[in-house]
């Protein structure tokens, strides 16, 4: 599953000594690193990365929605060590009725509102979030707009009927 | 302030403890002037002294990262002019630089040097409009009429290059829109030549200001732990004394090839804030000069017919380019499937496009980590402790862009 050079990465080395089994795959496309984590480890892992394998910075938390699949979300960690001048990817597969994972904003307090972007927009939830709330749309807003399955114009409704 | 849960909403219905506390909660916004552009802050205020910030974004949330799901590779770019319209080109430019990784294109040098000397204009004038915003908030009235004066100039100078003021889409994937225009050198020269000057001008005005200084020292404090751990980037983190700038830790578009110096200050304030950004403004002018000096001749546009747009000329002449020019116009080319995280520093830090492809002539995602929105964490953080007069110069020293920050 992870080739023999990525094995040999401190970031990977320092994760896989700590947490076994957290990493369940990894890549080096086009000159980036991702690790594919499994979600139910994110926490720690990042909190490994963080503290051991200096990724002292967290760019951002985005998502994509691979919709025929299933799981169905992939949740992206964008992550940066300014001492080593490096950059990672971690990715989760999350799916289901309710897609969930828990939150890392006890790692980095900047998670905080993409995650709440990421809920916002895709309907992720992130369990022991301190105040998961809708950030870009209204708060009444009904659906998840960055889903793929969610029409590009929204969903028309009649200015004639009652809604 | 660590230890505070800072992210609390404030209740929307809020009592004050009789005779315990001379609390009060102040809304700001949305239609502040001093918070440039549509952002809420709700404030709870003891006395005078900040004790809580609620920042409350989104009133400019436009959807861009969805219309661009729905458009070609190239019809994104015009779209990323509207995310942050103060540095149009620097989001030009990382989207066409990441779309260029996933499609593994060369591009000219020429090309290369003149998205430099663009963007590091962009810079100035984003920085231009900063000054302006941020010293008018102070009382410093004549700074905004200078600033804007050669906002102006900067302005005009993009319309000469690209037919428009602000929505350049100047950068196309594979290279330029098109070649710089005749007589440019005259352009950027006569900037070269005012610029300078007027930097010395607005330093002059407001260096040893004695209001301007009372009102930005050791005023809007965060610690550098702290400000790393909301994502700030940008200067304000070079004015907590760390040395970070995607240009020189992962160069782009060439800037390897360009001598300058990356300002940094120690004292984490407004002040310090104020210093770096007129530093960085003197430095990309070093950089626009060194641009403009060693511009190389050669094409504007990568050699890649199925992607580049090909020459009019050729277009009327030869079948090929006619094929080519009908596929791109119609469909659209196809890039490899993959992703890519691009990293360039725009005037207000990291700027990064998280591009998803699954092999089709349309992006299948598009994330905009923008500077504003990670800036904008840390704003509870520089509020609370400082009166509410200083939360005007903390927020001007943010300098955000609210549709950067909405999308």
């Amino acid at each position: 599953m992870i080739s023999e050079a990525l094995q040999q990465h401190p970031a990977v080395t320092s994760v896989s000594t700590r947490i076994p089994g957290a990493i369940v795959g990894a890549s080096d496309d086009l000159g980036e690193m991702t690790l594919q984590i499994a979600p139910a480890r994110i926490v720690e892992t990042c909190r490994v990365l963080k503290h051991h394998a200096k990724y002292i910075r967290l760019s951002g938390v985005t998502c994509v929605d691979r919709l025929p699949r299933e799981p169905r979300f992939d949740v992206v960690y964008l992550l940066h060590s300014v001492e080593l001048n490096q950059r990672l990817r971690l990715k989760c597969a999350v799916g289901g009725e309710t897609p969930e994972i828990h939150t890392v904003t006890g790692v980095w307090r900047g998670a905080n509102w993409y995650e709440r972007e990421v809920y916002d927009l895709f309907g992720v939830r992130f369990i022991y979030h301190p105040h998961l709330t809708r950030i870009l749309m209204p708060e009444y807003w009904q659906g998840h707009p960055l889903r793929k399955d969610y029409p590009i114009h929204g969903f028309k409704y009649s200015y004639t009927e009652e809604t | 302030m660590a230890d505070t849960d800072i992210f609390d909403p404030i209740p929307e219905t809020y009592e004050p403890q009789a005779g315990t506390s001379r609390r009060m909660v102040l809304n700001m916004g949305p239609q502040h002037p001093s918070t440039h552009g549509v952002l809420r802050v709700l404030i709870e205020l003891d006395s005078e002294t900040i004790v809580k910030a609620v920042p409350d974004i989104g009133y400019l949330h436009t959807g861009i990262e969805k219309e661009c799901e729905a458009k070609t590779w190239q019809q994104v770019v015009p779209l990323t002019d509207r995310v942050d319209y103060l540095a149009n080109l620097s989001n030009n430019l990382c989207y066409c630089l990441a779309v260029e990784k996933l499609l593994g294109l060369e591009i000219p040098p020429r090309a290369q040097f003149m998205r430099v000397l663009l963007t590091e204009i962009t810079r100035i004038n984003s920085h231009l409009v900063w000054l302006g915003t941020s010293a008018i908030d102070l009382g410093a009235m004549s700074v905004f009429f200078y600033c804007f004066r050669e906002r102006e100039e900067i302005l005009r100078l993009f319309e000469f290059f690209s037919g428009q003021r602000m929505m350049t889409s100047y950068f196309r994937i594979g290279g330029l829109a098109l070649d710089a225009p005749r007589g440019w050198q005259k352009w950027v020269q006569k900037f070269l030549d005012v610029m300078p000057g007027r930097i010395e001008m607005f330093e002059g005005l407001l260096n040893e200001n004695p209001i301007f200084k009372r009102r930005t020292q050791g005023v809007g404090f965060v610690s550098l732990e702290n400000l790393l751990d909301c994502g700030v980037t940008g200067p304000m983190l070079r004015a907590a004394g760390l040395k970070i700038d995607a240009r020189k830790d992962e160069p782009y578009s060439s800037y390897e090839k360009f001598d300058f110096d990356v300002p940094t200050r120690q004292e984490n304030d407004v002040y310090a804030r104020y210093l770096v950004r007129m530093e960085e403004m003197k430095q990309s002018l070093r950089i626009i000069r060194q641009a403009f000096e060693g511009m190389p001749e050669g094409p504007y546009t990568a050699d890649a017919p199925k992607v580049v747009l090909p020459d009019r000329e050729k277009m009327k002449t030869q079948m090929e380019a006619l094929i080519y020019h009908f596929k791109i116009v119609t469909e659209g080319f196809r890039v490899p499937a993959g992703e890519v995280y691009q990293v360039i520093e725009s005037p207000r830090g990291e700027l990064g496009y998280y591009v998803v492809s699954d092999g089709t002539s349309k992006p299948y995602r598009v994330f905009m980590r923008t500077p504003s929105f990670g800036n904008l964490q840390a704003l509870s953080d520089m509020f609370i402790g400082f009166p509410i007069a200083d939360s005007i110069a903390s927020l001007g020293s943010m300098d955000f862009v609210l549709g950067d920050t909405d999308r």
